[in-house]
């Protein structure tokens, strides 16, 4: 396999909380490699948005800090060790984001051409009408009709769609290696959420960047991503390629998310769920995080934490004690 | 089988602000254009659509939590608009709402045992001394402990603040419950708890669903029939499995094709609309989903006659001039 294109390694990222310390993102790591899409996914409070902020070093600090000894390695450097004006030259260039909002990563006062004219002004360092011209460009490579006109335009007056398009045409001012896309469609309606993923699709294949896809929706990482971690109290559970990972769970709390979300394929009538909820993350359960809630559990799973257990198919791994007891695993 | 719901040619037109940068005559924001559907006592029927359809707005005029510009609304025998403040008001007991957002519809400075109370307070359903057991009795039966009561909104998590704002609902022992997005602000695991808790509370009380959401695949695990607005107007309406099975409407098959399926393996065919959905201001004029339309058989007809929901057979209408010729 090639070399990954950005590698986290043991990421912390703490926040201090009047509850105390939320471990939010606590020991997380994995690789992305060129030109792959690797979703991670998890339910609210899991860490997989703070883990995506840490990339990039846009975690509020304080309340938060990412911990030393945590590795974000890109280009054969940690970015947790670069200066601002270092970081300033990668960040919007060769590692760019999509956020979820796409009217509230808008400035509202700017017209969506100047704010995506800014960013080649920024990297490209080319003239204003050189920006211009590739604004409306990109617009137009993103499929935004009337181009010319619509980057004359403010983002109140563009559809959610249609701004979280000038998203997509700003993150791509640079050609960047990697594109954090952060819940890029949860925000739009189905119709509209086809027409992002497939255009992100596109330009992921056109431009050949890696895609780190942040997201809750396992229907879209089905379709979209090549490999998946998931995510479960700041930490990594279960990793897998796409297709071993819906054919065969490791982790019962994979199995339990697969089986919570009701679809337009399988049988109607009662969702199995997981029961309980996501402790806080300032008082993680001791063991096994997901022990409380997991149907499985035994002894072991209170006392001792488990590892990442390597599973049957490769590259697949599971945080879970099922792995090398699997005689334990309870039918469905 | 009579219905407990009759919603006839319901409409909601909103005068649109005319600021002095915008002269001129008035303009109307369509939001519900001529809805009409019928509910069966103990059924759950859903309205899907995407932002802007209307499909919130026709869950208000039900309650009048706005006031409906025209049509009608029968529950059990009873004109609903025609009705004056004091019968509302004793109505409304029969008729409950549960919001998407529990954490904006509950008081924070209420604890969740008053919540729960405030009804049966309104209403006068149960004495001072009777309330903290029905309080109790409530949460129990939507999963929640009475250790609950004492706490205030902020110490519950999402999934247990839909609970309580269900409890609160329930209170009343209605026999209409409209929910307005219940679950869309939930985690999955959390979602499918609250969904199997509104399928129990349905059987327990045979409770009669108006069920408004934008996610198909909840949709069908929930509903009875199901009911597709677009632009302010019912596209189609079929019992479940002709609606996902056999969908007429260009519409219903865009949509159904757009939501992702969690299986890597699954064909994706999905039909991809260009453009976005009109502006209730000028809604386009004919079939109001023309522009966007991707039946191959789209003719000029459909940019003037506005088709009619035309009946199907086995419960399904679609409003389309080439529903026989489904894409």
């Amino acid at each position: 396999m090639t070399a990954p294109v950005l590698a986290v390694r043991d990421l912390k990222t703490y926040f201090v909380t009047p509850a105390g310390t939320a471990r939010a993102v606590d020991g997380v790591s994995w690789d992305l490699h060129p030109g792959e899409t690797l979703a991670v996914v998890g339910e609210s409070g899991c860490g997989k948005t703070v883990t995506s902020l840490s990339v990039l070093r846009l975690v509020p600090e304080p309340p938060g800090h990412v911990l030393p000894g945590s590795l974000i390695e890109f280009e054969g450097r940690n970015l947790l060790t670069l200066s601002a004006p270092e970081l300033r030259a990668i960040r919007g260039n060769r590692i760019a984001m999509v956020f979820q909002e796409p009217t509230a990563a808008l400035n509202p006062v700017f017209t969506v051409g100047e704010q995506i004219a800014e960013v080649a002004r920024v990297h490209l360092g080319v003239s204003r009408r050189a920006a211009r011209a590739l604004a409306v460009d990109l617009l137009n490579q993103v499929g935004v009709p009337d181009a010319a006109r619509r980057a004359g335009e403010y983002p109140h007056q563009l559809s959610g769609g249609t701004c979280q398009r000038v998203m997509i045409a700003m993150a791509l001012v640079c050609h960047p290696q990697v594109l954090i896309a952060d819940e890029p469609t949860t925000a739009l309606d189905v119709t509209v959420q086809a027409q992002i993923l497939e255009l992100l699709a596109r330009k992921q294949a056109e431009l050949g960047m890696a895609v780190l896809l942040i997201t809750h929706d396992l229907g879209i990482v089905a379709g979209t991503a090549d490999r998946v971690v998931v995510m479960y109290a700041g930490q990594v559970v279960e990793t897998a390629a796409t297709g071993d990972l819906f054919a065969h769970p490791l982790h019962p709390y994979t199995a339990g998310l697969l089986a919570s979300v009701p679809r337009l394929d399988g049988a109607r009538g009662r969702l199995r769920g997981i029961p309980g909820a996501v402790p806080p993350a300032t008082a993680w359960p001791v063991g096994c995080r997901f022990h409380p809630r997991c149907p499985h559990a035994w002894d072991k799973c209170r006392t001792e934490e488990p590892p990442l257990l390597d599973g049957p198919a490769p590259g697949q791994s599971a945080r879970c004690w099922l792995v090398s007891e699997p005689e334990r695993r309870k039918p469905a | 089988m009579s219905a407990l719901v009759r919603v006839e040619g319901l409409v909601k037109h909103y005068p649109a602000r005319r600021g002095w940068l915008t002269p001129g005559r008035a303009e109307v924001v369509r939001a519900v254009d001529g809805v009409s559907f019928d509910i069966a006592a103990g059924r759950t029927l859903a309205l899907v659509g995407e932002t802007g359809c209307g499909k919130t707005t026709v869950g208000r005029t039900l309650l009048r939590l706005v006031e409906p510009t025209a049509g009608r609304f029968t529950f059990d025998g009873v004109d609903v608009f025609g009705l004056g403040r004091e019968p509302m008001r004793a109505l409304r007991r029969r008729m409950q709402v549960i919001f998407q957002d529990p954490s904006g519809s509950l008081n924070p400075r209420m604890t969740v045992g008053d919540a729960i109370a405030e009804p049966l307070i309104i209403h006068r359903l149960a004495t001072r001394a009777e309330r903290p057991a029905r309080v109790a009795e409530l949460l129990a039966e939507v999963g929640l402990d009475a250790s609950f009561a004492p706490r205030y909104p902020h110490e519950l998590s999402g999934g247990q603040r839909q609970r309580v704002g269900i409890a609160r609902a329930l209170s009343v022992r209605p026999e209409l419950l409209i929910c307005d997005e219940p679950v869309t602000a939930l985690d999955v695991s959390v979602q499918a708890q609250v969904l199997n808790l509104l399928r129990d509370l349905q059987q327990a009380h045979r409770l009669t669903y108006l069920f408004i959401a934008h996610d198909l695949a909840v949709v069908r695990n929930v509903a009875d029939d199901v009911a597709v607005m677009y632009a302010g107007q019912i596209v189609e309406r079929a019992p479940v499995d002709r609606l996902y099975g056999a969908p007429r409407h260009p519409y219903t098959r865009a949509l159904l094709s757009a939501v992702p399926v969690p299986d890597p393996g699954a064909a994706r065919n999905r039909i991809v609309l260009s453009g976005d959905v009109p502006s209730p201001l000028s809604p386009p004029a004919g079939c109001r989903f023309h522009p966007r339309c991707p039946h191959p058989l789209k003719s000029e007809r459909c940019a003037r006659e506005v088709p009619e929901l035309r009946d199907f057979g086995g419960g399904q209408q679609a409003a389309c001039h080439f529903g026989e010729q489904p894409m």
